[in-house]
């Protein structure tokens, strides 16, 4: 055994790029959920985020341009998840899964020509002198603009939900749609922005996995990354700041694992690779004693007439 | 994932309704069953290609099917349950973990043949074959040894499974033999394909001082987080992968199964068929090593291609004596050449490795 060839500095900085795609997939499907919809079509919006933004990086040289790409085809994608439970009243776990399968098969297609193509690297923020400071640089001041971005956006969903009028109506639709019809909201047009700001979030994450954290494009590579949000968001009892912390424990321990692996550590390796499931749920379950619950409409079609 | 197999097997569904009416079909239909997808760079685009010369070679004669991104155990099952009653008279399981599906597919089946790759249990109708990756492995060895300059090599494993733990030991054997102090550091992923993993467990390897990464899984995703790093070595695996030559992919080995399914699909065609054990090495074809790039010195490339040529012609074998066992014991004497049945089954580490397989 040899802990001290794990290094702290490397292995946070480390997990905060793990964990990145899926607070991106996951924030984005809180806010679906949290206006009554359940899009079981993460991973496919993930997956085709990753070929759009890779495919738009490499062709214009320009990773942000790839990721505003990622985030357009993401949210593309989820209309057509949209179109099928908010217009035609689809069963929504249905679509959702077809939407995954759909998004697998449209990647796949997307993707033969970018196999083996190494894509532009995006920069690292220039923080000037901070990224000088001991310990703290390194594991704060040197990653790229993304990185950030997601933390920002789990800080704005979280504000957004709680302090302003939006956030309330959006919290209405999930939790009584006709009482929010009544009122006079648009229930399904509050609920298709929903769906393609979860989109666009799922395209950035898997956009992330394949021009940053892997880089390079293979097919199904996000290897069910987007299950793993689905499943995040409901053991966050739907709550931001949750979701955040348990992605970070999530990416964390998955890094840690194989730190661990790699020191040689005398963990039987089978308890090191279930770490990260066993260990997230758990803390996750305990935080959520509280009565916290599924927004009421979760899952439930919307008609105005009914 | 999961449910890319689901719309797979929604089509073979349909794909039974349909050929219910043609009774007794003339086309010989061979079925290929992938542990990921075939756009992976690696182990299973290599059984894909096997799949396209078959088709290339027999034409109209037969028709192939393939379900991608099956997951090993019992789901597999089910997948090969429908290629069978579709009508299929020869099905490829290419992973080690459809060994005991395919087994149970196969007594329900007695008239479809089955072919499993790197398994060991075999029936009337089931077959298994494998390619000798540990011969690759041991040039691998060679080279890693020589080129490494922090010493430490990182492995990224799949699963510990014998097939995975006998290319660890074969590198490892030859690595020590040109660099005594030379140290493996073994990450085991527990996937064939997760490129995002895959790419992590490289970095931390890395990280840890590992200037040579070697993989047992199956994405080229290890390859681009060694080109990140820079000054990384790797091998390509399963497949050239020579996208990412001359570095770091400074060699490969290559899975060439086309002959084998040619030639086993021919046997089913002409009704010669017998169930067989199958385990053929660079000498065959069946394994071959992409070429060496010029990032390796010139002389270490040509005592690769010597010990290349010895495997070749059988005058070398990649375990031989004397070696040790991890705990001390003896393995081999001098001169002694492990058999095929210790290498089939081995579960140990060789003397100098550090760490336990994980049970």
């Amino acid at each position: 055994m040899d802990l001290s060839a794990i290094n702290p500095v490397l292995f946070i900085a480390g997990f905060l790029v793990a964990a990145t795609p899926l607070i991106f997939a996951a924030i984005g499907e809180l806010v679906v959920e949290k206006s009554g919809t359940l899009n079981l079509g993460v991973e496919g919006m993930m997956i085709t985020g990753a070929i759009c933004g890779f495919a738009i990086a490499v062709e214009t040289g320009s990773p942000l341009l790839g990721f505003v790409a990622a985030a357009v085809g993401g949210a593309l994608l989820s209309l057509l998840f949209a179109f099928l439970t908010q217009i035609t009243l689809a069963n929504q776990v249905a679509s959702g899964l077809a939407l995954t399968l759909f998004g697998l098969g449209l990647s796949s297609l997307l993707g033969q020509s970018y196999v083996g193509i190494k894509p532009p690297r995006l920069g690292d923020i220039n923080f000037g002198p901070l990224a000088d400071i001991p310990v703290i640089g390194p594991i704060l001041f040197t990653h790229d603009i993304i990185l950030y971005l997601g933390f920002l956006l789990v800080a704005a969903v979280w504000a957004v939900l709680k302090f302003t009028r939006a956030g309330l109506v959006l919290r209405a639709v999930g939790e009584s749609h006709d009482a929010a019809h009544a009122l006079g909201y648009k229930v399904v047009r509050i609920r298709t922005l929903a769906i393609m700001f979860g989109g666009a979030c799922a395209g950035v994450g898997g956009a992330y996995i394949s021009l940053i954290r892997v880089p390079q494009w293979t097919e199904g590579m996000t290897a069910g990354v987007g299950w793993i949000a689905l499943a995040l968001v409901v053991f966050a009892s739907w709550k931001p700041w949750r979701l955040l912390l348990g992605a970070y424990l999530f990416g964390g321990i998955t890094q840690l694992q194989l730190n661990l692996q790699g020191a040689g550590v005398a963990i039987p390796v089978e308890y090191l690779a279930m770490s990260p499931y066993v260990i997230t749920i758990v803390v996750l379950v305990i935080l959520s004693r509280d009565k916290s619950a599924a927004p009421a409409s979760l899952g439930r079609t919307f008609h105005a007439s009914t | 994932m999961k449910f890319g197999k689901l719309l797979a097997g929604a089509t073979l569904a349909l794909g039974l309704a349909t050929s219910a009416y043609a009774d007794g079909h003339e086309k010989t239909k061979v079925g290929f069953v992938f542990v990921g997808p075939i756009g992976d760079g690696g182990w299973t685009y290599e059984h894909n290609k096997g799949r396209e010369a078959v088709e290339a070679e027999f034409g109209d004669a037969v028709e192939t099917v393939y379900v991608e991104n099956v997951a090993e155990g019992p789901d597999s099952e089910r997948v090969m349950t429908q290629m069978a009653l579709d009508g299929a008279d020869l099905i490829f399981t290419t992973s080690f973990g459809y060994m005991d599906p395919t087994i149970n597919v196969a007594k329900k089946f007695p008239d479809v043949k089955f072919e499993h790759a790197t398994g060991y249990k075999r029936a009337d109708n089931v077959s298994t074959y494998s390619a000798r990756f540990y011969e690759g492995r041991a040039i691998q060895g060679h080279i890693a040894g020589s080129m490494t300059k922090s010493n430490i090599i990182g492995y990224i494993g799949s699963y510990p499974i014998p097939e995975v733990i006998r290319g660890i030991n074969s590198a490892f054997i030859h690595a020590r033999k040109v660099n005594p102090d030379v140290q493996f550091k073994i990450v085991w992923a527990y996937t064939w394909f997760d490129p995002a993993k895959e790419a992590d467990a490289a970095k931390v390897l890395i990280e840890q001082g590992a200037d040579v990464i070697l993989q047992h899984t199956d994405s080229t995703a290890p390859q681009a987080a060694a080109q990140e790093a820079g000054n990384v070595i790797t091998f390509g695996q399963a497949s050239d992968m020579s996208q990412y030559a001359p570095m770091p992919r400074v060699s490969s080995i290559i899975d060439d199964w086309a002959p084998y399914y040619i030639a086993r699909t021919k046997a089913v065609m002409d009704g010669t068929w017998e169930s067989t054990d199958t385990w053929d090495g660079i000498g065959a074809g069946m394994v071959g090593i992409g070429e060496i790039s010029d990032a390796v010195p010139a002389d270490v490339k040509e005592q690769a291609l010597a010990m290349k040529a010895a495997l070749a012609d059988g005058s070398y074998h990649a375990f031989t004596g004397p070696l040790k066992k991890q705990d001390g014991s003896d393995f081999l004497a001098e001169g002694e050449t492990a058999d095929d049945g210790t290498l089939a089954g081995m579960n140990f580490y060789v003397e100098g490795l550090e760490g336990d397989i994980p049970q």
